[in-house]
């Protein structure tokens, strides 16, 4: 061993520095990201923990782990759910219903003012919605929709529409289109390109418009709590209703936290790099 | 409108617009007119009727209905010291958050643009901030993390000579924000993320070769080349930190006094604890009289950011 000589064997001073530097920084990164990371897992944790374990000085870090919380959230969630569940899936699906089409005009067989389009639904996202709240409140009661599920699915439906029309343009635009022009050599009508076409072309691109909806529907709370009371709650509004007046809360806040939590930062995870494309409504690729 | 004129993106298919029929003309508008009448309907509607309840005297309240009124609910509006100073805390909490967590998004792109052992993971962590609901978000905040008697952060920062800070009685304001910065982060990171990763390596290495050091090359290169994601980070994360709610709502009420109070949730006190539909729409329409304002710039902007990313594509 002491044969060979021990200066070749190690990196150079040059490459030794470079090296450690690299690995600085990977443990920087691991430190912010763990940072980021631990409101989160504190909620994950605190909601094992029994009510006593989660009130105390110091924290606890050891405690036997109990599932009390989370079945007394299951037992109350139900309808809270079902109303999520509903807003959610219907707004996505109507969305995907109007903005297939819209795109479509705005992109592979424009209309002359496509631009003036495109802006004019952006511009509507800019317009705040709270500005609006005691009137669009009155509007329920007049049209009988106050405290009703279709009024959620209509207005998560136009919050998400005008993101989900820019989105997927972006989509059809990457349509080849030499496939486009074979489909209407062969005679395809409109609908026929846009359902034979187009959209199996897109449908990735389709999913990830819908998570970005799902997303936004589903962590939605001002309207929520504006304009419905037990009909058409939804689960940030469960959540609203798991931190009581008086009492220790804290265990259970957190497993309701996770539980209302989980399935989007679920989907957020899966779908990661489409996340970012939807998140600057298809500006980046 | 010539704000959109810069928007240069021929679509694929060749367009001869002159050439066109009026029946193509209404064939290519059929398949939007749902969805532009629906978003027409449903979201112009509500600001037209606020529009018009902004000169009637109404409160759920007081029974007999609306009437007119004039300009006096926009009297109130101007003088009432508790709009103003709403708006104030609107602006600065949405500048306050963008800005810090466009600089802390900017830097943690730098560090998870590099490779090392788990990047994969540290991303996915990152990102999650953004996408736990922010209801929940803020419940967490506001009890495990910040309670004053047994919250994780006063037990993290014991080392550093704090003692059961109180932090939403104390630094409400400060504690609002870093949840905005918090959630937002993630976003602008990965928003600028895209753009390093978009950048040519070619140039990068030739900077390089060139002897330029790490500094030069992110000012002279990198800064130049990130300058539309940080711009559409910046307006998008904008867009909706200026409605942030949840935060306020569930982790001060607004408080202590008003000290948290932004526009969103003033306009949701005038409705549902003054009952006062008229004096919230005007207060309403004067917030999207401003906003109109603001927007008019940020579609500019728009038009120049998505000019620059089509035009590369």
């Amino acid at each position: 061993m002491t044969a060979v000589p021990v200066r070749a064997r190690e990196p150079g001073p040059q490459k030794f520095r470079e090296m450690s530097g690299k690995v600085g920084w990977g443990i920087v990164a691991w430190v912010v990201g763990i940072a980021f990371f631990l409101p989160v897992a504190w909620m994950v944790i605190t909601a094992f923990k029994p009510e006593s374990a989660a009130e105390t000085w110091p924290p606890k870090f050891v405690f036997s782990p109990t599932l009390a919380q989370f079945r007394l959230v299951f037992s109350g969630m139900g309808p809270f759910l079902t109303h999520s569940l509903i807003a959610t899936t219907v707004s996505t699906l109507l969305v995907l219903l109007l903005g297939v089409p819209a795109a479509y005009a705005l992109s592979v067989n424009p209309i002359k003012h496509w631009r003036d389009g495109l802006f004019f639904f952006i511009s509507t996202k800019m317009l705040p919605i709270v500005a609006a709240i005691g009137p669009l409140y009155v509007i329920a009661v007049h049209i009988h929709l106050l405290d009703s599920i279709w009024l959620l699915i209509i207005l998560y439906t136009a919050m998400n529409l005008p993101l989900a029309i820019w989105m997927i343009r972006s989509f059809m635009l990457e349509v080849p289109s030499e496939l486009l022009e074979a489909a209407r050599l062969d005679g395809a009508g409109r609908i026929r390109e846009i359902t034979g076409v187009i959209m199996p072309v897109i449908s990735p691109g389709l999913v990830s418009t819908s998570l970005i909806c799902v997303i936004f529907a589903w962590n939605e709370l001002f309207l929520a709590l504006n304009l419905t009371v037990t009909n058409a709650a939804t689960m940030p509004m469960f959540l609203i209703s798991s931190v009581p007046q008086e009492g220790l809360y804290i265990a259970h806040l957190s497993a309701a936290a996770t539980v209302a939590s989980v399935p989007v930062i679920l989907v957020g995870w899966i779908a990661q790099r489409s996340l970012v494309r939807g998140l600057s409504m298809g500006a980046i690729k | 409108m010539t704000v959109l004129e810069d928007l240069a993106q021929p679509p694929k298919v060749e367009v001869r617009t002159r050439g066109i029929s009026r029946r193509e003309a209404w064939q290519r508008r059929m398949p939007l007119l749902p969805a532009l009448i629906y978003i027409v309907v449903v979201t112009q509607i509500p600001f037209l009727v606020t529009l018009w309840y902004s000169f009637q005297n109404y409160f759920f309240d007081v029974p007999g209905g609306a009437h007119w009124t004039g300009l006096s609910n926009y009297k109130a509006v101007f003088t009432d010291a508790n709009f103003r100073g709403a708006l104030v805390r609107s602006v600065v909490m949405t500048a306050t958050a963008v800005i810090v967590a466009m600089i802390l998004g900017v830097a943690f792109a730098i560090l998870l643009d590099r490779k090392f052992f788990g990047r994969g993971v540290v991303r996915t962590l990152m990102i999650t901030p953004f996408l736990v609901m922010p209801a929940a978000a803020a419940l967490v905040w506001a009890g495990p993390m910040l309670d004053p008697n047994f919250g994780l952060l006063n037990w993290l920062l014991q080392p550093f000579g704090v003692h059961h800070v109180a932090w939403l009685s104390t630094h409400a304001l400060g504690s609002v924000i870093v949840v905005m910065i918090w959630q937002w982060t993630p976003f602008m990171m990965l928003i600028v993320l895209a753009g390093l990763q978009s950048q040519p390596p070619d140039v990068l290495e030739a900077a390089k070769v060139d002897g330029a050091g790490a500094f030069a090359t992110f000012g002279e290169l990198t800064l130049p080349h990130l300058r539309p994601y940080i711009e559409l980070g910046v307006l998008l994360g904008a867009i909706y930190l200026v409605n942030v709610f949840d935060a306020v709502r569930l982790m001060t009420n607004g408080g202590p006094g008003t000290s948290t109070t932004n526009l969103p949730f003033y306009l949701y006190q005038q409705v549902n604890y003054a009952f006062d539909v008229g004096g919230a729409a005007a207060a309403g329409v004067v917030t999207v009289i401003l906003t109109i304002i603001v927007a008019t710039f940020a579609l500019r902007m728009f038009a120049r950011v998505f000019q620059f990313e089509e035009a590369k594509g």
